[in-house]
């Protein structure tokens, strides 16, 4: 306990310094986080005075109905980088998968982190929510949904890591069986209504203000670029508030620019070279993929600058095209193999069995034309010489 | 409604209504002009009715001299952009992958710069003629509503297009799902209207020079 209470009073600078990073690879790093969220070079000492002074913020992750490819997206780096760093330099209080602690214990700790920094931690949310059946899915025997009101209403922003989170993902697809919403949309269902046919949870710790009001980051991906959570992080640990944000949450610095805007590929696209398929000349010669489905120029994310890996490359770069990943209802916009401007229905066929009916109800109307016509003949009657004398 | 929404929308279920509205529309049109029927021509024919019609088909894409010295702006304008309009629509790559996908089949395409600069001056020249058309007085009294709502379906597409293809404007999937619903606009009010020429101006020309050559005269 008692280091527990050093390691929170400890700044990141001397984290950093205990664990051997040097003060000029620090700047590096608040370097590249600068040029990353667009922000002027003259912010640097600003980030690195800010993040050396920091205390650690308490961090509370909380997982829904995910797979955990958010959680590897963030360690599965093989050596320790800065960022890795960074994230253990804050203090994730509560994560079901990195934590050492289960069972009682566990729930414990997120308990305590949330009355010893109530209003103050940051909760971070990977998975949807289910809405339908409780039992779909609990923690502790307790319903994600009021594990998540519960946490959220003393959370000083909530960040949405992934895309379930974020926009609902794969369990809120069609069919949703297990009605599965996002973050955002379980705030606007029940932030602000409390109960609304959920347990009183939500009510419990209303000091820190309403849980509608809360602000939210979304984080979206699947999973997310490690580099842009530890960005929001960084921001947020710099200058204590959230990001610029896009109409979906997004913070801009990363979801500013589509893939295909920034994409390595797009002279190709310009000039009309297309791979046509996996195995082509073109998908040799690195041609644009978007005949094989890309949706890069749907798609706002930092992968064609970021990259992943270390900086090692990004899916369009291994010859895949960009599946969306980072918008909202992805697994729902049709084929990922279709081009973005073939119909996502099989219109050959609704063409081919509209004009088999249309082609009845004409032939249909025509009889009846000609049939009103012969009725008209028939019933014509001629003009004599005594009608025009009367 | 979000964005992607808005897109998997009209990518999907806006695009099967539009195509339902416009294959039946156009089919029962043209079966009730056909169905019409034609009182039997008891004349003898002094000439081939085929081959007249064949011959104005034709014919009747060149101007005679005195309606192009007297109409040259409308007939000029007609043509170009008609013509960029057909590129346009037939010769994007992204056109052609739409096509593909529904016929089974494709056919190259012209480089995407050239169809943009053919895109643009269509547009200015569609302005052009809505301008002549409001400016004559004659062409303004007879201007209906139904010639400007035409005249606005055949524009808004090439616009949305244009902006899709900068990317300027609006945000991608938006101006993707706008462009596709200025299309899905177009397919729906097509059978009802003049547009209807595209289908009907081959055998309208057809039967008038079917006519004359039947009397075996110039149509």
């Amino acid at each position: 306990m008692n280091n527990k209470k050093n390691l929170n009073e400890q700044n990141l600078a001397d984290s950093l310094r205990s664990q051997g990073i040097s003060r000029r690879s620090f700047l590096k790093f608040c370097a590249a986080t600068a040029s990353m969220m667009a922000l002027p070079p003259s912010m640097i000492p600003a980030i690195a005075s800010a993040l050396e002074q920091a205390k650690r913020p308490s961090v509370i992750w909380l997982s829904f109905q995910e797979c955990t490819g958010c959680t590897e997206s963030l360690t599965r780096a093989h050596t320790a980088t800065i960022e890795n760093l960074i994230f253990d330099s804050i203090s994730l209080d509560y994560h079901h998968t990195l934590q050492a602690a289960s069972g009682d214990a566990a729930e414990a700790a997120r308990e305590e982190a949330m009355r010893e920094n109530w209003g103050k931690y940051l909760l971070v949310v990977d998975g949807s929510i289910p809405t339908l059946d409780m039992g779909y899915s609990t923690i502790a025997g307790m319903s994600n949904l009021d594990m998540f009101l519960e946490t959220a209403a003393g959370a000083a922003a909530i960040i949405s890591v992934g895309t379930c989170a974020a926009f609902g993902g794969i369990p809120h697809a069609h069919p949703n069986p297990t009605g599965a919403y996002s973050v955002y949309d379980i705030i606007k269902r029940y932030g602000s209504s409390g109960t609304d046919g959920v347990s009183a949870a939500s009510i419990k710790h209303n000091s820190a203000g309403s849980v509608a009001d809360k602000p939210i980051i979304t984080v979206p991906g699947c999973p997310p670029i490690p580099v842009v959570i530890t960005g929001v992080l960084t921001h947020y640990l710099t200058f204590g508030m959230i990001p610029e944000l896009d109409h979906l949450g997004r913070p801009k610095a990363f979801y500013g620019q589509s893939i295909h805007d920034r994409c390595y590929r797009r002279p190709f696209y310009d000039k009309g070279l297309f791979a046509e398929t996996f195995d082509d000349e073109g998908a040799k010669k690195g041609w644009c993929l978007y005949k094989l489905g890309c949706k890069g120029p749907t798609t706002y994310n930092a992968c064609a600058t970021t990259k992943w890996n270390n900086g090692t490359s990004f899916p369009i770069e291994s010859g895949h095209p960009c599946l969306g990943c980072s918008e909202p209802h992805f697994w729902d916009g049709g084929s990922f193999y279709k081009a973005l401007s073939m119909p996502t229905e099989d219109l050959s066929k609704t063409a081919i069995y509209t004009a088999a009916g249309a082609a009845a109800v004409g032939v249909a109307l025509g009889a009846l034309n000609s049939s009103k016509k012969s009725t008209a003949v028939a019933e014509h009657t001629k003009t004599t010489i005594d009608d025009l004398e009367k | 409604m979000s964005e992607i929404e808005f897109v998997s929308w009209v990518r999907g279920p806006g695009f099967q209504l539009a195509v339902i509205i416009f294959v039946a529309g156009v089919i029962i049109r043209l079966l009730e002009i056909f169905l019409l029927g034609r009182k039997a021509n008891l004349a003898e024919a002094r000439g081939s009715a085929m081959q007249g019609g064949l011959r104005t088909i034709f014919t009747r894409s060149i101007p005679d001299k005195g309606t192009l010295k007297k109409s040259s702006f409308k007939i000029v304008s007609g043509y170009i952009f008609h013509f960029g309009l057909l590129v346009t629509i037939f010769f994007y790559t992204p056109h052609i992958l739409f096509f593909k996908d529904i016929f089974g089949f494709s056919w190259p395409a012209l480089p995407s710069a050239m169809v943009d600069a053919l895109a643009m001056i269509s547009i200015i020249t569609l302005f052009a003629i809505l301008f002549d058309r409001l400016r004559n007085p004659v062409t303004r009294f007879l201007t209906t509503p139904q010639d400007l709502l035409v005249w606005f379906v055949t524009i808004f597409p090439l616009i949305t297009g244009y902006m899709a293809f900068h990317r300027t404007g609006l945000s991608a999937p938006s101006l993707l799902g706008l462009h596709l619903l200025s299309i899905e606009l177009l397919l729906v009010v097509f059978p009802f209207t003049k547009l209807m020429h595209a289908f009907t101006l081959i055998m309208a020309r057809w039967y008038n020079g079917a006519v004359s050559g039947y009397k075996g005269v110039a149509s």
